[in-house]
């Protein structure tokens, strides 16, 4: 199988896949990751959501060989348990979740919602979100939660 | 307080380095004790099958909860985590009667190999059940506790105290910790019931909002759910499941589907179809080819949802009296006035984000199964039959799933991994369904019909009430019955499913709470075509939806304020308190146009969690349509354990509970399911959420009363009545759209 070379988190990870391969079992599969997860496979309800160059995408309509010479970021790559992102320090005080299976999706919107926005109206953000779905009906905690990130950021400056 | 007692080093410490080296990821799942010697691919295998744990009788304290020499407490639960925060609370609980900081404590869930059976978790009945089990469990090793410390120090055991899980003697500096105390020994010994409980009012965790730790796992990525599980040498699979329930298989592509790169096995038994691949993908590319070109027999459904409520009604099972008077006669006296009507409610799916998947081994004649079941004991049972395997070689671990509300795919595709782990041994199978699959198969909650009638005497109030109610079965998890898993139904020697009569989940709140001067409830059987079981508060949702809204047009009838009519004909304090404070903080009486506003009200069971909503609609009679703007309930469920995750179950029931009755019914025809994907079972998204508020009314010296479905039926019939307020037009068919409403009244 040809090598496709992609830039995940900030690093250079040769995988060696089907180019045809959808984004998220190369992530899940070869890379170990978590946070982008299967949901519908249609696009349509965003767990699997990454950011690609920046631009939330649901990663199981894109193919590998469409991400080369992209920057791709999950998650993960946010921040750790010493240093969380306002959007996942928010989400975790906020308890924005129940079962969580929508959380990546949530975050990854909400993130680059704030990278374009810094003062996000509630239409901004459930506009932003709309394309997540949320069976356990979170979506109050979680709009809270962006609100609350809105905040943090803008005291960290 | 950390996730599970086998993560903690592992998580913070070289965790990526530790993927690396050995290639998969086991850290932070429920394993223990096979992950305590993660290192190399054979060593960790083996060690699941030697040294078989079982867990110890349940009077004993250690069945509940152990201390270890550093004063770490790990509690042990049967319940499941679904998301509604159980480790959490229950952790609050020991924490609590312990004398043990929050950071101290530990838990592990379900697991046939370490906790007891606590049967499924479902009902609302954790906190009252496995919670009652620990908090014995708790303030009996706390007496034992500070009588080993009493010995130790020698001094009389009341001048000793407890804090942060040390003993102190008042009178002296002299102190010991539990650690010290237990050393390595466990404390031995009975639960004791009668065992004296801290006053509730000296709680200091319980009813506080402590954080569920295991939300910053899931905000950071890090692995949690049964899909995240990677075992060594894991192989994925997937199942072909047929166009319609009873189709039969012609043929499949098999030359064509063992072509495809890292296929390891196609298995076929009877109507029995799975593929087996090195990668993920490909199983998913070899059952697209296996979807596109298997040829089947199809068994067309009797019916499509455009003619199902009239179906429901002509049901002519028999009819039986469920509840009041077997005889009565309706009042002839003009005196009084009569009111019938009837209402539906459609198939709804519990709608998991995340599809079924579970993980099972086949090893050394042992199997092990990894799944997000909501009962470990029932799937270990419901597998031994299943493959006539004794339940001793079985050990069913419960892992996270997505959320499932009920009983969803969580069981039939364990049921999948264990069929296929024996097809394919040696090797961990892990079987994940396709979101197709997942709409398709789940047993939905079933389809209702009802028809309400009742008589309103000179004082207003309601002499006589009758409740009919159509329903299929609200029950149908596995039990010990191979035949329901759908898996099992399609095999070569197929397993029958018999349903077994339970229509208890039917009627679920169809008796009203109110005080009328008499009542009848009467339950029909309606056997649909589709397959149903338990989702979220079963018949009760439906139930209150026609309750509620029938005591609104009652009321209409009678002449009478509706929160007035309700509290003219209900004692209770409770009920009446959750009502009073819901009109209040809903500012209810106030009016404005184009804004209609609905009251309901239910107790949960008769016995759980007391909750009034008021829902609040805006109209635009122009464009003739409507919206949801807010939502406000307030909720009694006695003593509170942790009154954020009461809050979160709340508001989550009351979202869910709006997108069921404004959005959602299962479409399907003769074919079979038409709704296979979001696009064609449309639920809530971001733009459809109402403003939500829940207001708690805690009762710290009362009971801890099931509060997770609390909110589910009375949601319904307050929208119902807010459309009918806004608009006089009464809505009795779900879900509740712009069409069904009669414009011009």
């Amino acid at each position: 199988m040809p090598e496709i070379i992609l830039e995940i988190n900030g690093k250079e990870e040769k995988l060696d896949v089907d180019p045809k391969t959808p984004l998220l079992y190369a992530l899940r599969g070869n890379l170990s990751l978590n946070a982008p997860k299967f949901g519908c496979g249609l696009g349509q309800c965003g767990t699997c959501m990454v950011l690609v160059n920046g631009s939330p995408q649901p990663s199981c309509l894109l193919t590998c060989e469409s991400m080369s010479g992209k920057s791709i970021r999950t998650l993960e790559d946010l921040g750790n348990e010493e240093k969380m992102d306002p959007v996942q320090e928010a989400f975790f005080e906020k308890q924005a979740a129940q079962c969580g299976f929508c959380t990546n999706g949530m975050i990854i919107c909400a993130k680059a919602l704030l990278e374009q926005h810094s003062e996000p109206t509630t239409a901004d953000i459930t506009n932003a979100l709309n394309r997540v779905l949320c069976r356990c009906g979170s979506h109050s905690r979680i709009l809270d939660a962006v609100k609350y990130a809105v905040n943090l950021k803008r005291n960290q400056g | 307080m950390v996730e599970n007692t086998n993560n903690e080093k592992l998580i913070n410490k070289g965790r990526r380095d530790f993927i690396k080296s050995s290639g998969y990821l086991m850290v932070g799942f429920n394993l223990f004790p096979i992950v305590s010697c993660v290192q190399g691919n054979q060593a960790e295998t083996k060690n699941l099958n030697e040294e078989f744990p079982r867990p110890l009788d349940a009077n004993q304290i250690n069945a509940w909860l152990k201390i270890d020499e550093k004063g770490l407490v790990t509690v042990m639960t049967g319940k499941m985590e679904l998301g509604q925060g159980i480790k959490t609370a229950l952790q609050q609980i020991a924490a609590e009667e312990l004398d043990v900081s929050m950071d101290n404590m530990r838990i592990l869930i379900a697991d046939t190999g370490i906790t007891q059976d606590e049967r499924y978790t479902a009902g609302s009945g954790s906190i009252e059940g496995s919670g009652g089990s620990i908090r014995n469990a708790a303030a009996t090793a706390r007496q034992l506790l500070l009588e080993m410390a009493a010995k130790k120090l020698e001094v009389n055991e009341n001048q000793l105290s407890i804090k942060d899980g040390i003993v102190s003697d008042m009178n002296s500096t002299k102190t010991i910790s539990y650690g010290a105390l237990v050393q390595n020994q466990q404390i031995d010994g009975k639960t004791n019931e009668a065992v004296k409980k801290k006053d509730p009012a000296a709680y200091k965790i319980v009813g506080r909002p402590i954080l569920r730790e295991d939300i910053r796992n899931l905000v950071l990525g890090n692995e949690h759910f049964i899909h995240d599980l990677r075992l060594p040498e894991m192989v994925h699979a997937r199942v072909l499941r047929p166009p319609v329930y009873k189709a039969k298989i012609k043929s499949i592509p098999e030359t064509e589907v063992k072509s495809i790169p890292g296929v390891l096995s196609l298995i076929r038994d009877g109507n029995y179809i799975a593929v087996i691949a090195d990668e993920e993908y490909a199983a998913v590319k070899a059952l697209k080819v296996l979807k596109e070109k298997s040829v089947w027999e199809k068994h067309p459904l009797s019916l499509d949802d455009p003619n199902l409520k009239e179906a429901i009604f002509k049901s002519d099972e028999k009819e039986q009296v469920v509840d009041g008077e077997k005889q009565f006669a309706w009042a002839s006296d003009a005196q009084f006035k009569t009111l019938e009507a009837s209402y539906f409610r459609p198939y709804h799916m519990h709608g998991s984000i995340g599809p079924s998947c579970a993980i099972a081994m086949w090893k050394e004649d042992f199997l092990t199964i990894w799944s997000p079941s909501q009962g470990v004991y029932p799937l270990r049972r419901t597998v031994s039959d299943l493959l006539k395997i004794p339940e001793e070689k079985i050990r069913a671990i419960g892992v996270p799933g997505s959320g499932c509300y009920g009983h969803n795919g969580a069981d039939d595709v364990s049921a999948d991994a264990a069929l296929l782990a024996i097809k394919f041994p040696g090797r961990p199978v892990r079987v994940q369904w396709m979101r197709e699959d997942e709409h398709s198969w789940e047993p939905y909650g079933s389809a209702m019909g009802f028809t309400l009638k009742a008589q309103i005497d000179r004082e207003k109030k309601v002499s006589f009430w009758q409740t009919k109610l159509w329903s299929d079965t609200h029950s149908t998890r596995p039990n010990g019955k191979a035949g329901h898993f759908i898996g099992a139904r399609h095999l070569d020697q197929p397993f029958n499913f018999d349903a077994g009569g339970f229509s208890g989940g039917s009627y679920r709140n169809a008796t009203p709470l109110y005080n009328f001067g008499g009542k009848q409830i009467i339950s029909i059987p309606f056997v649909g075509p589709l397959r149903t079981s338990a989702l979220r508060s079963l018949g009760a949702y439906a139930n209150i939806f026609a309750l509620e809204s029938f005591m609104d047009e009652l009321a209409y009838l009678a002449e009478r304020d509706v929160v007035q009519f309700r509290l003219d004909q209900l004692e209770d304090p409770r009920a009446r308190a959750v009502i009073e404070e819901v009109v209040e903080k809903s500012d209810f009486k106030s009016k404005s146009s184009n804004v209609g506003k609905g009251l309901a009200f239910s107790r949960y069971k008769k016995t759980a969690a007391y909750l009034a909503v008021v829902a609040e609609v805006k109209i635009d009679p122009v464009g003739k349509t409507f919206r949801c703007s807010k939502l406000t309930a307030v909720i009694d469920a006695g003593q509170v354990i942790n009154s954020d995750g009461l809050k979160n179950q709340t508001e989550g029931g009351m979202i869910q509970s709006a997108s069921w009755t404004l959005k959602e019914y299962v479409r399907f025809n003769a074919q079979g399911i038409k709704s296979t994907s979001w696009e064609t079972y449309p639920i809530f998204r971001f733009e459809d959420v109402p403003k939500i508020e829940v207001l708690v009314l805690d009762r710290p010296q009362e009971k801890a009363l099931g509060a997770g479905e609390a909110a589910q039926g009375p949601v319904a019939a307050a929208i119902a009545n807010a459309i009918f307020d806004a608009t006089k037009s009464r809505v009795r068919d779900l879900p509740i759209t712009p069409d069904k409403i009669q414009w011009s009244r």
